[in-house]
């Protein structure tokens, strides 16, 4: 007996939203079998990495604050990854944008008024989309690849960020630790709503996801990456420009980067250290698949990863796993989910 | 320049250089055969804690290479059944992979953090390797000679024999090897293995040869690096050699910048000069090589013939 796989007319429905949900499941079995294989307390770590921050309401603000730069991030990178444009470098692009959201702050220390808050937010979205414009640039022109590019410019972006908080922006007030004077008072966004759990950033992240939402359901230029993705002789003869969805889409995706950088800086950190950048951009890739490059989806599956990343926290401290814990079960997770695609677009066949 | 000073810098080169050729010669066997494995990187750490790990408890180098290469191996089939027999996307998948490296490793490392292994002997005699002069060949590593036997073969078997002549048709043009009855996914799974020993093998030497100690993400994005250099290389086993030990005269420079003079550039310019370099070097060789003609023309497009 053996198992084939014999191709769907139409891919499946139902697999597109349950596997998923089945990716999620297999992985905290898995999980916990793998961590109780390494000796720790596996269903101790599952339950604490997966459940603690949805039952102890406490965590919910953790939660949502890491899950509005993913969902953030990951929204751009759908866009990019329904054309089979690869934006790795999206951490690169997220330190861009806070650092140039940041130098807007550092130029103009005398304003009080809260408007300053736009030109930095709109410096930040800059700041992703001109990292973001270099394998945009590069792909266009020269056909580079731009899955290396894009993520050589995270390994750059990090060496600016460090000569930047060390060298010429280093807090002379700082105690000689490596990080920006704090922003003013001013330079500020809240690190919640008042009387809420919910930061400024999820707002944002939602009123966005309904605006992706609107372009890829409705809008021609949804049609259009989805067409030059999947054919792209098709494409062509549709008169789509291959380049220029190359180009809208790092652009996008960088920008949306860059501004979960900038509200990350200005509403969570309050400055900028060496401790900024928190792989946000490579965990959102697993967002973006998770999410099956869909607007709500990615929406739901960046407060999936959040929880991830604070369950893994706390599993530190309470089973004492090593703090990469976390990155096993995304790991895991974009392995399954990958593993489940197949499943939309094939059926399972005893011979 | 004294004498000394050009000896002792190539014996730099080539030292920091050789974990790059490793990993970037699995990678060109792996793309020659038309698959793309991003997650060179995990597998490199996952061969650093392997080979740590086993030379820890037998006191034994090379069983710990030769664990690092099986380990490296073992991670890239999970890559290998979801991009082959599943034909998943190729890209996300070595991504994932690279994640659970970096994750798996630091997991099983927790334990060997400050730890230290027994190293290489040489295996010439220290009149020679210990020479002022001679140590410019004979004053290595066994690992350098190993890696540099490795490319040589593999450069040999891709362009002189049958089984180089298949793999390459396999990834030129899969539909053609299959028909003519060649197994396009076994040969996919092999060059996979390969380039998973070969990155467990370049990660080993992070752990075992340029310091004989674990630390968490040690490769620091030398797997993204070789990745560069097989694209650099234009997919030839003889110019992956000469881009290694560019890119080595890179990193040499980087450590003299930051112990001597050239401190009127900050340390983190260093620092980034290897990817800068990495992304100026692909520029210019894709811009000579636009149509693509260099690349297996199947490189990251899966294979499903009954579908």
């Amino acid at each position: 007996m053996r198992i084939k796989l014999e191709k769907r007319a139409e891919p499946s429905r139902f697999m597109l939203f349950a596997t998923p949900v089945a990716a999620v499941v297999f992985t905290i079995l898995i999980g916990a079998v793998l961590f109780d294989a390494l000796g720790y307390d596996g269903l101790g770590t599952v339950k604490e990495i997966f459940f603690t921050p949805i039952l102890a309401s406490y965590k919910w603000q953790d939660v949502a604050t890491k899950a509005a730069p993913l969902i953030l991030i990951a929204l751009g990178l759908s866009l990019g990854n329904q054309a089979k444009v690869w934006n790795i470098g999206a951490e690169g692009q997220y330190i861009a944008g806070a650092l140039a959201g940041a130098l807007v702050a550092y130029l103009t220390p005398g304003v009080a008024s809260h408007w300053i808050i736009i030109p930095m937010v709109i410096a930040g979205v800059l700041g992703g989309a001109a990292w973001a414009a270099i394998p945009a640039f590069l792909k266009t022109k020269l056909n580079v690849n731009e899955v290396l590019t894009s993520l050589m410019l995270v390994y750059v972006a990090l060496q600016l960020l460090s000569y930047l908080v060390t060298g010429p922006w280093k807090d002379p007030n700082g105690h000689n630790f490596p990080q920006t004077a704090p922003f003013t008072d001013a330079q500020l966004l809240p690190h919640s709503i008042a009387g809420t759990f919910i930061p400024p950033g999820l707002v944002i992240a939602f009123v966005l996801m309904l605006a992706f939402w609107l372009v890829v359901s409705r809008s021609v230029y949804g049609f259009q990456v989805r067409v030059v993705g999947a054919a792209p002789s098709a494409a062509r003869y549709a008169g789509f420009s291959a380049n220029g969805t190359v180009w809208s889409t790092l652009l996008i995706s960088g920008g949306m980067a860059g501004l979960a950088g900038i509200l990350e800086a200005t509403s969570q950190l309050g400055q900028l250290n060496l401790g900024f950048p928190s792989n946000y951009g490579f965990t959102a890739i697993i967002v973006s698949f998770l999410g099956r490059l869909h607007p709500v989806g990615v929406f739901i599956a960046g407060i999936v990863l959040a929880i991830t990343y604070v369950g893994g926290q706390v599993a530190q401290t309470t089973v004492h796993v090593p703090s990469a814990s976390g990155g096993i079960f995304q790991a895991l997770m974009l392995f399954l989910i990958l593993a489940g695609d197949v499943l939309v677009r094939y059926r399972l066949v005893l011979k | 320049m004294t004498m000394d000073f050009i000896i002792s810098a190539i014996v730099t080169v080539v030292g920091i250089s050789t974990p790059i050729l490793l990993a970037a010669t699995g990678e060109l066997v792996v793309e020659k055969s038309g698959v793309l494995n991003l997650g060179v990187e995990g597998m490199m750490l996952i061969g650093a804690i392997t080979g740590f790990a086993v030379t820890f408890t037998t006191f034994n180098p090379w069983l710990g290479v030769i664990a690092a290469a099986a380990a490296g191996a073992a991670v890239s089939m999970v890559f290998g059944v979801l991009v082959l027999s599943l034909g998943s996307n190729q890209v996300a998948t070595g991504l994932a992979l690279a994640i659970l490296g970096i994750g798996l490793s630091t997991l099983i490392g927790a334990g060997f953090t400050g730890m230290i292994v027994p190293q290489f002997s040489s295996i010439f005699p220290s009149v020679l390797s210990h020479d002022p002069f001679w140590r410019v060949i004979f004053g290595y590593s066994p690992m350098v000679y190993i890696a540099l036997a490795i490319i040589f073969a593999v450069g040999w078997v891709l362009n002189y024999t049958r089984a180089g002549l298949v793999l390459r048709a396999v990834g030129e043009n899969d539909l053609s090897a299959h028909s003519i009855g060649y197994s396009v996914i076994g040969i996919r799974y092999m060059a996979i293995a390969f380039g998973g020993a070969m990155a467990g093998i370049a990660g080993s030497y992070f752990s075992m040869v340029i310091t004989p100690m674990w630390a968490e993400r040690m490769t620091a994005g030398r797997g993204w690096i070789a990745l560069a250099l097989v694209v650099f290389a234009g997919w030839k086993a003889g110019r992956l050699v000469i881009g290694a030990y560019l890119f080595g005269a890179l990193m040499t420079l980087e450590l003299y910048a930051k112990a001597s003079g050239f401190q009127f550039l900050p340390s983190q310019f260093w620092a980034s000069m290897p990817y800068i370099m990495a992304i100026v070097v692909l520029a210019v060789i894709s811009y000579r090589d636009r149509t693509g003609s260099e690349a297996p023309a199947c490189l990251g497009k899966p294979f499903l013939p009954n579908s």
